[in-house]
């Protein structure tokens, strides 16, 4: 700068120079040279392309500014490949929450240091120095109740000191390799969720799991953003159209998901079809962004979104289907539903029949393969019953070709509705009220068997009548029957006219575009404990609508950031797949409910879930009851499997001669040998060793927050305000232990960038490096592209990548396990499959306990799986850092296609390098994450053409129609890791995802399927409405039905203070996805906070705000059986009464006050929630209701909750 | 006629999602320092609510922008040359730091650093003003949807004269978003309170700056500005606002806040104006003319004659082929979908709105029975923003100018659907609007395609215009001391090397002999003394 007399300038301010011609303003002559000021800070020295790696749809590809060797700041690439000259394109595509996280790198919230807690450290060195060796030294503090109370009572309460990574490394090593080899290697776990979020992260942590046979649990069931009626519908864990296709929607409904704050980088594609014609139709409680951009607005009351959708059903029933027929509906219907299938009726006192289950070939008589897993409809032109293609039997049958949607000349009729057709009585469920609904429904007999047809069943379920049918129904749209536009009405608050107007122009949308009707929908509607009824009510609207399968239509379910887009090689690597199969997945849902002892406390009785019509299958059973029988029949996984370790079960039977299943058999019949889940709380049966990476379960996902303190962890001062279970409401095949155990872990590591609350509380916190500080891929559901994060800046101070750190973990591990572990031998307990064979184990849906002698246990049919693998323990690290022989070997096998990446391994060996010597000598390396990167690329349809079209061949013969040329096109492609850094790469139309995507065309689910005749992984192969396991007939929920929500007033009773001195309301705990961040990630970000109130808000209507003495921005406290809550109020006239709204993932360790009630620290928004679980989550064995690692199980879902408000105090105390 | 280029914004609030990202990009850019803590040059406020800093457009409270006088003549609301000099070391028209916000963060390092305690630690809240532990009160979007509207939303100086008619009812709720930055004005107050002559408007593209080697501190741009625009830096006393991203600009770059914008709804484009009638144009007595006598400030950039007029003022050729393409031309002028924020501030602000649609009020839409399913848009007279709430901040007032709007929207959407849904053209519904299918077709490109070109139609600057380049190329970047500087930030030039500098001074200035207010070690005085004093309370 240059350096102007102080006096000089003061002269020069007042100077005036020649005065324009109006007299009103001056030109003045003078240098600019101080505009280099702001030039210098835009300058920078490098721009790198990273991106977020937080559980959001966003995945979005941000340009990283480093300036002078420091990261300054971020904004968004905008140079997506093009969607074509007609539509908007992907850019920019990012939030504001994305936009502050620079701000983490140099904040003083950082975890630059490894860290443990200075308690645990001294005894560790101390037993150290007095052992000598790692293993013997934690088996020393752990094996005595005294050491391993002392810091297990002082978890979460500060005392962290700095350690140097070998040791810290050397600890961690140390307890794994103690916990397996005295308790099993299934009670190692660990926790980290979403793959797509960054894939080599993920897989850096369960590659060491899998191979050491660590458990790994599930997360997308465990979060509630699974949603079970995708897997029970279609088939499919979740599949769901591009954000870009929203803008071929004609007709769009937003329902349970505020686009603009959940999906704000794509929210601008609906914004923009409103100019394109669509029309906006926004179903929420409160009046939020997304309401903005909406025609209409229906205010439908949290949780009785499924009343809404079964009325506007109705309205298209009536409308499209009875009233005047729209060929285009019935001919979708009929070729890729299951409305024209047959299903049996079951006679039932009183003279009524119940739905039961579809008819079989087999029940024709047939002895083809499979003849009962092959469903039956009647042909419409010769009223002869026929088979067809397209079962889940002719999926698995010997015969390959027939596991199609072609009709073969057949035509299926959709209802056995005719003048003087013959008819029965059904009962129906309903929930809204008592009893049941009797209706008649045309009938035939076809053998032994009184049968109709779905549709049938569902015009009597959703109350439509037709003439000549009995039973009550009702009389037009006003008379208040199930499921009528004003019967909702009071349901839902919802006007009945807006009702029908909605579902009116929906249909008829449809129609008009030949399915162009969407349904977005998300947590608001999918995080309840009936999540999968209210969806079924959904996508009953657009199956009626033939909208699925079709660009612009269908549903648009977005939670979590659930598509990996190269899955294959990513599941290759991430389960060491490539060395040892099968990994150790566990349902995450069960798990917690077990570990932190959530079910002690359980009030939700099964039997009370049951309708009317049922046989009492639940009678008398407690959830973990169910859980237990699932593990045992193979439904869904339950690790810690066994009361033994499974390495010495392996042992046993080597000592006896034995086939190490054979001796598991024999001993569980003996009685010697007991499932884990049926002790939970025995010492050998508890989960010793947690890891928890990419994630913060306790501050975020951690549904009955308390209740892990408490069990899990030990800590001192738990909000638990509930007490357990009396005697007689206990379970009756699970063991009681008393008292609850406290501390089940002795182990709880965290590898993070910033300090959460899971941090806070674990006994290890190591260093991680962020966002910007290390390679990996990204993808999503919400864009068609894979790309990349890369480091603008090496880790700093101590902070490593995942990878490496799980590389120096595996590295101590093999090196300690030379001693301790050597090879062993491990039964592994796998549950029934999804998409193999194994989902044919159990016919017609029915449950037979081996344990009660109803069959014989036989692995793999009627019980999990037993295989037995190889640990060679010490070569865990080696085998981590290279691509194993089973890819060869075995090939890779995704959905049922296949391929045989042969020439991948020849390339990945050049590119990667090979290693030399040890036991993974001449194999790829894996040993950089760069290398990780490139395998999960190279392996993977979406990012290599030539095995997408391999993978469509294998298809084509099963399916005998023509797929590989959808891949065609791009079947020279390979994108690799340096492709994605350059730019984010569209992906290949692959078997691993079920929509078209070419030629500029958006991804739209289930494109194949349609276009194809490609049938569904079903049941029946066809999208499913009707579902005929026994446990589903059980719930009534055999078709789509409304289902309140719980009750849990009614079911635990008043949970308020007991303190009259001041009022207190009860009100629906709802918390929504947060504006201000992605789960528990940024709302520690100063920008955030400041940007909107500085810490956790609960919303709260001015009505009810009122009745409680409560003014903006005052103090409250919430609190239930669960726990307690402080934080500040937000008093707005946007929420319905009776409802309070909290963000979720409000983590604690931001200005949490001690609370008025207890004392202790007030808790997180999930201090107020414990998860139940629904017995239909756990059915296995059963077509599409088999296994499938976040794809079926028990979700943990919490918005059914309640919660009492009231002014608190205004004095606080830390 | 004097033609001007003026790098001008147009925002679609009816495709704002109000996700704030464009404050935080812009944020870490610009003011993500010491000093500026409370400064967001780029703020988005939730609307109806009481704005950043609080009811920063009520003018009777705090004299921005400029107001008639007796004669008619134009002159600063809060009074002219004199006044200042009686005011120059108290300012009541200042906002204080509780007008906007103390800022704050946490003693995050805590979590880490705790001690064994009793129970988890806690990062609890301190001022970054003062370093006291602070309870936090305010926020720069404290409303965010309509957070405490209950209680202080009828504050809001947009409610005038429907306050009867508006309750923060939950059947009748409404909001939508507005960001905000510089107005850039074409007559611009703050330039025109500076005492210091340290504010001015670009020459070349409007930009209008407080040059930091001038400024002393005064602070009157801040109270000058009716959009609250200018900022005080307590670290440097100086004032700093938006920049227009020059830098940015200037390389053909659109803003930080634009490019950020995932709405995808902000434009950047040249408008041409004839800057001799700017003073009228500000001065035509009644508000709800100033929209159209600013429509007569902006030139037809097709227009031979203008063109001829441009070139001879020095406009550069690819210039003009920018204002040709441009997209702020074309959606304020063209179409007149966007209105300028508060034209009653009579500062002719250069950043435009298109105003946002709405659901339909429920209670006027209970034939759904009858409903005929082809004809699914509800009536703009129906919608729950009211017009008058939009008219307050749009168009001085006057609803019948929003209505338009509205309904060249709501047309151009039944059109779109008409062809894409039922495959028809219905030519009346163009006509209806005074508008062509043309018309319609490019006004949805535009608003919804809106592909990256056509929202930013930049120009490059041309520096060869205003530096020694031979020298200069050499330089370029080498910075110490004696050395040539950042290429162009050489000794002071003598004469007019091009950059002809247009300072508004209206009104404004101090003598000469006045001395500047006394820089303070600690600057942070003025700001939290100001909140002291009882009538500058907030």
């Amino acid at each position: 700068m240059d350096k102007r007399s102080p006096i000089l300038e003061a002269h020069q301010f007042f100077r005036r120079g020649p005065v324009s011609a109006e007299g009103w303003s001056q030109l003045v002559g003078r240098g600019r040279d101080w505009e280099s000021f702001y030039r210098d800070r835009w300058r920078h020295d490098r721009v790198v392309r990273s991106t977020h790696g937080v559980n959001c749809t966003g995945s979005c590809s941000w340009n990283v500014y480093v300036k002078d060797g420091l990261i300054t700041w971020e904004s968004q690439a905008v140079d997506y490949p093009s969607t074509g000259p007609d539509m908007p394109e992907y850019e920019p595509r990012g939030c504001p929450r994305g936009a502050s996280f620079s701000w983490y790198t140099y904040s003083p919230l950082r975890v630059r240091y490894p860290y443990v807690r200075g308690s645990l450290l001294e005894l560790f060195r101390r037993a150290l120095a007095e052992h000598g060796d790692p293993v013997d030294a934690w088996a020393s503090i752990v094996e005595d109740p005294e050491l391993s109370a002392r810091y297990k009572s002082q978890r979460g309460r500060g005392g962290f000191v700095r350690a140097s990574w070998p040791e810290v490394v050397r600890l961690v090593a140390s307890a794994h390799v103690y916990t397996i080899k005295r308790y099993g290697p299934d009670r190692v776990a660990g926790f980290t969720p979403i793959p797509a979020m960054s894939m080599a992260s993920y897989a850096s942590g369960t590659r060491f799991l899998s191979l050491v046979g660590g458990v790994i649990l599930s997360f997308y069931d465990w979060y509630s953003d699974l949603p079970p009626a995708s897997p029970q519908t279609f088939g499919d864990q979740t599949d769901v159209p591009e954000s870009g296709d929203w803008w071929n929607a004609g007709y769009l409904i937003v329902w349970g998901t505020n686009l603009p704050t959940t999906r704000t980088p794509d929210a601008h594609f609906m914004a923009e079809a409103r100019y394109r014609g669509q029309k906006v139709v926004v179903v929420s409680p409160d009046y939020a962004e997304h309401t903005k951009f909406a025609d209409h607005w229906l205010p439908a009351r949290p949780g009785t979104d499924g009343a809404l959708a079964t009325a506007m059903g109705h309205v298209i029933l009536k409308e499209f289907w009875v009233d005047r027929r729209v060929d285009y509906f019935a001919e979708y219907a009929a070729r890729f539903t299951d409305l024209p299938l047959l299903v049996t009726l079951r006679a039932r006192d009183g003279g009524a029949h119940v739905p039961d289950r579809f008819l079989r070939a087999s029940d024709l008589g047939s002895r083809e393969e499979h003849a009962e897993w092959k469903t039956v409809a009647l042909d419409e032109r010769t009223g002869v019953p026929f088979v067809p293609n397209g079962a889940a039997g002719h999926r698995w049958q010997g015969e390959e070709g027939a596991w199609n949607l072609k009709l073969e000349g057949a035509s299926p009729l959709l209802t056995l509705h005719a003048e003087g057709c013959d008819v029965a009585e059904v009962d129906l469920p309903r929930f809204d009220a008592e009893g049941v609904l009797r209706r008649g429904v045309p009938v035939r007999r076809v053998g032994a068997q009184l049968v109709t047809t779905v549709l049938d069943l569902l015009l009597a379920q959703y109350g439509v009548s037709r003439p000549g049918l009995p039973g009550e129904w009702p009389a037009g749209y006003d008379d208040p029957q199930p499921y009528t536009p004003a019967w909702q009405e009071p349901i839902t608050g919802v006007d009945r006219h807006l009702a029908v107007r909605v579902a009116r122009e929906f249909a008829r949308n449809a129609e008009l575009t030949k399915g162009r009707s969407m349904i977005a929908m998300g947590a608001g509607t999918n995080h309840w404990f009936h999540s999968d009824t209210i969806y079924r009510s959904f996508l009953a609207l657009v199956l009626l609508c033939g909208c699925e399968g079709r660009n612009g239509g269908g549903w648009a379910h977005y939670v979590g950031q659930e598509k990996v887009r190269p899955l294959s090689g990513w599941q290759t690597v991430a389960f060491a797949l490539d060395w040892v199969r099968p990994p150790r997945h566990q349902s995450g849902t069960p798990w917690f409910y077990l570990a932190t002892d959530q079910w002690r406390y359980e009030g939700v009785r099964p039997e009370d879930l049951a309708w009317p019509g049922g046989r009492g299958l639940f009678r008398g059973r407690h959830v973990a009851d169910l859980n237990a029988l699932g593990a045992r029949l193979g439904w869904l996984p339950a690790h810690p499997a066994f009361d033994r370790n499974p390495l010495d079960l392996a042992d046993e039977a080597g000592r006896a001669g034995l086939d190490p299943a054979e001796h598991v058999v024999r001993e569980l019949r003996a009685g010697r040998l007991g499932f884990a889940c049926e002790d939970p709380d025995a010492p050998q049966n508890v989960p010793r060793v947690l890891t928890v990476w990419r994630a913060n379960v306790l501050g975020s996902s951690g549904k009955g927050h308390e209740y892990f303190l408490k069990h899990l962890l030990g800590t001192p001062e738990p909000g638990v305000r509930a007490t357990e279970l009396p005697e007689g409401s206990r379970p009756r095949d699970v063991a009681w232990r008393d008292p609850a155990p406290e501390g089940k872990l002795d182990l709880l590591t965290t590898i993070d960038f910033r300090m959460t609350s899971n941090a806070l509380f674990s006994d290890v916190v190591l260093p991680a490096a962020t966002w910007y500080e290390k390679v990996d891929l990204s993808s999503t559901d919400l864009h068609p592209f894979v790309h990349t994060f890369s480091a603008a800046i090496p880790p700093p101070w101590e902070t490593k990548s995942d990878w490496d750190a799980f590389r120096l973990i595996a590295a101590e591990f093999s090196r300690l396990a030379e001693r301790h572990l050597g090879v062993r031998r491990d039964v592994v307990a796998a549950p029934l499959a999804h998409d193999s064979p194994d989902e044919l184990a159990q016919p017609f849906g029915e449950v037979r306990d081996w344990r009660a002698g109803e069959c014989e246990p036989v692995p793999g049919r009627t019980m999990p799986k037993l295989v037995v693998v190889e640990r060679d323990y010490p070569a865990v690290a080696a085998k981590h850092g290279a691509l194993g022989p089973l890819v060869e070997e075995l090939g890779i096998v995704t959905k049922g296609a296949s391929w045989m990446p042969l020439e991948e391994l020849r390339e990945l060996a050049a590119a990667n390098g090979v290693v030399r010597g040890g036991p993974a000598d001449g194999r790829p390396s894996l040993e950089r994450v760069e290398h990780a990167c490139e395998a999960i690329l190279a392996l993977s349809g979406t990012t290599n053409g030539r095995l997408a079209v391999e993978g469509f061949r294998s298809l084509e013969r099963r399916a005998g129609v023509p797929l590989a040329d959808l891949a065609g096109t791009r079947a020279g492609e390979r994108i690799t890791l340096h492709d994605a850094q350059v730019q984010p790469r569209t992906v290949i139309t692959s078997p691993e995802w079920s929509g078209i995507e070419a030629h500029g065309r958006r991804y739209a689910p289930f494109t194949i399927n349609v276009e194809r005749a490609k049938p569904w992984h079903t049941l029946t192969g066809r999208q499913q409405l009707y579902l005929d396991h026994a446990w589903m007939l059980e719930l009534g929920e055999g078709l789509p039905v409304f289902r309140p929500p719980l009750a849990y007033t009614r079911i635990y009773g008043d949970q308020g203070s007991g303190d009259g001195s001041r009022p207190e309301l009860t009100l629906s705990f709802v918390t929504p996805h947060s504006k201000w961040s992605i789960h528990s990630e940024y709302q520690d970000n100063l920008h955030m906070l400041t940007l909107f109130r500085g810490g956790a808000m609960l919303w709260l209507s001015r009505e009810d705000a009122e009745t409680l003495g409560i003014r903006d921005n005052d103090w409250v406290e919430l609190y239930n059986r669960n726990g307690v809550v402080d934080c500040r109020a937000a008093v707005t006239h946007r929420v319905p009464k009776g409802v309070c709204m909290m963000y979720h993932a409000k983590d604690r360790h931001l200005n949490t006050p001690r609370t008025e009630l207890l004392g202790n620290r007030g808790g997180t928004d999930n201090s107020l929630t414990r998860i139940t679980m629904k017995p239909t989550h756990l059915v296995g064995g059963y077509a599409q209701l088999s296994f499938g690692f976040n794809y079926y199980g028990p979700i943990g879902s919490q918005r059914d909750e309640v919660t009492v408000v009231r002014k608190r105090s205004q004095e606080l105390e830390f | 006629m004097r033609v001007r280029a003026q790098v001008a914004m147009v925002m679609n609030l009816d495709k704002c999602i109000g996700c704030h990202t464009c404050s935080v990009t812009c944020k870490q850019v610009w003011t993500n320092r010491p000093g500026t803590e409370y400064v967001w040059f780029n703020n988005v406020e939730t609307k109806p609510g009481l704005g950043y800093p609080r009811r920063y457009e009520d003018q009777e409270r705090w004299k921005g922008g400029w107001t008639l006088d007796r004669r008619g003549k134009l002159k600063l609301k809060a009074g002219g040359r004199g006044w200042k000099l009686l005011n120059v070391f108290w300012n009541p028209d200042l906002p204080t730091i509780d007008d906007y916000y103390e800022p704050w963060t946490y003693d995050y390092d805590t979590l880490i650093s705790a001690p064994l305690s009793e129970r988890d630690p806690v990062a609890r809240p301190f001022s970054q003003l003062t370093g006291e532990p602070m309870t936090v009160r305010g926020g720069p979007n404290w409303d965010d949807n309509l957070a405490g509207a209950p209680e202080h939303a009828h504050a809001d100086p947009l409610l005038r004269g429907i306050e009867d008619r508006v309750r923060m009812e939950y059947e009748q709720a409404f909001m939508f978003f507005l960001p905000r930055i510089c107005e850039h004005c074409l007559n611009p107050s703050c330039v025109a309170s500076c005492p210091s002559g340290a504010m001015y408007k670009r020459d070349e593209d409007g930009i209008v700056l407080v040059d930091q080697d001038r400024c002393r501190g005064w602070r009157f741009c801040v109270s000058g500005c009716p959009y609250k625009k200018v900022y005080f830096n307590h670290r440097t006393g100086k004032a700093e606002k938006c920049t227009l991203c020059y830098p940015r600009i200037e390389a053909g770059q659109p803003t930080i806040c634009s490019e950020t914008c995932v709405g995808r709804i902000r434009y950047l484009g040249l408008v041409l104006y004839d800057a001799d009638r700017v003073e009228a144009a500000a001065s035509v007595p009644d508000e709800r003319d100033l929209l159209e006598a600013q429509m007569g400030v902006f030139l037809d950039p097709s227009d031979p004659e203008v063109q001829a007029q441009a070139r001879r003022d020095g406009i550069p050729e690819d210039w003009l082929q920018a204002a040709l393409r441009s997209p702020v031309y074309t959606l304020a002028v063209r179409y007149r979908l966007a209105l300028p924020l508060h034209p009653e501030y009579r500062t002719l602000p250069m950043v435009w709105y298109v105003p946002p649609l709405s659901p339909v009020v429920n209670a006027l839409e209970t034939d759904g029975y009858e409903a005929d399913p082809d004809d699914v848009f509800p009536a703009i007279d129906a919608l729950r923003i009211p017009v008058e709430y939009l008219a307050n901040l749009l168009s001085a007032g006057d609803a019948d100018v929003i209505r338009a709007v509205l309904r060249r929207l709501a047309a151009m959407r039944a059109y779109m659907r008409k062809r894409e849904v039922l495959g028809e053209v219905d030519e009346s519904l163009p006509a209806s609007v005074g508008l062509g299918a043309a018309d319609l077709e490019t006004m949805y490109r535009l608003l919804a395609i809106a592909k990256y070109d056509d929202r930013y139609v930049i120009p490059k600057a041309h520096a060869e215009l205003g530096r020694r380049l031979m020298e200069q190329q050499g330089a370029c970047g080498l910075d110490f001391a004696g050395g040539p500087g950042n290429c162009g930030a050489v000794e002071p030039r003598t004469g007019n090397e091009g950059f002809m500098l247009t300072a508004l001074e209206h009104g404004g200035g101090l003598p000469a002999d006045a001395a500047p207010p006394r820089v303070h070690d600690d600057l942070l005085r003025p700001l939290l003394d100001g909140r002291l004093a009882p009538e500058a309370g907030g």
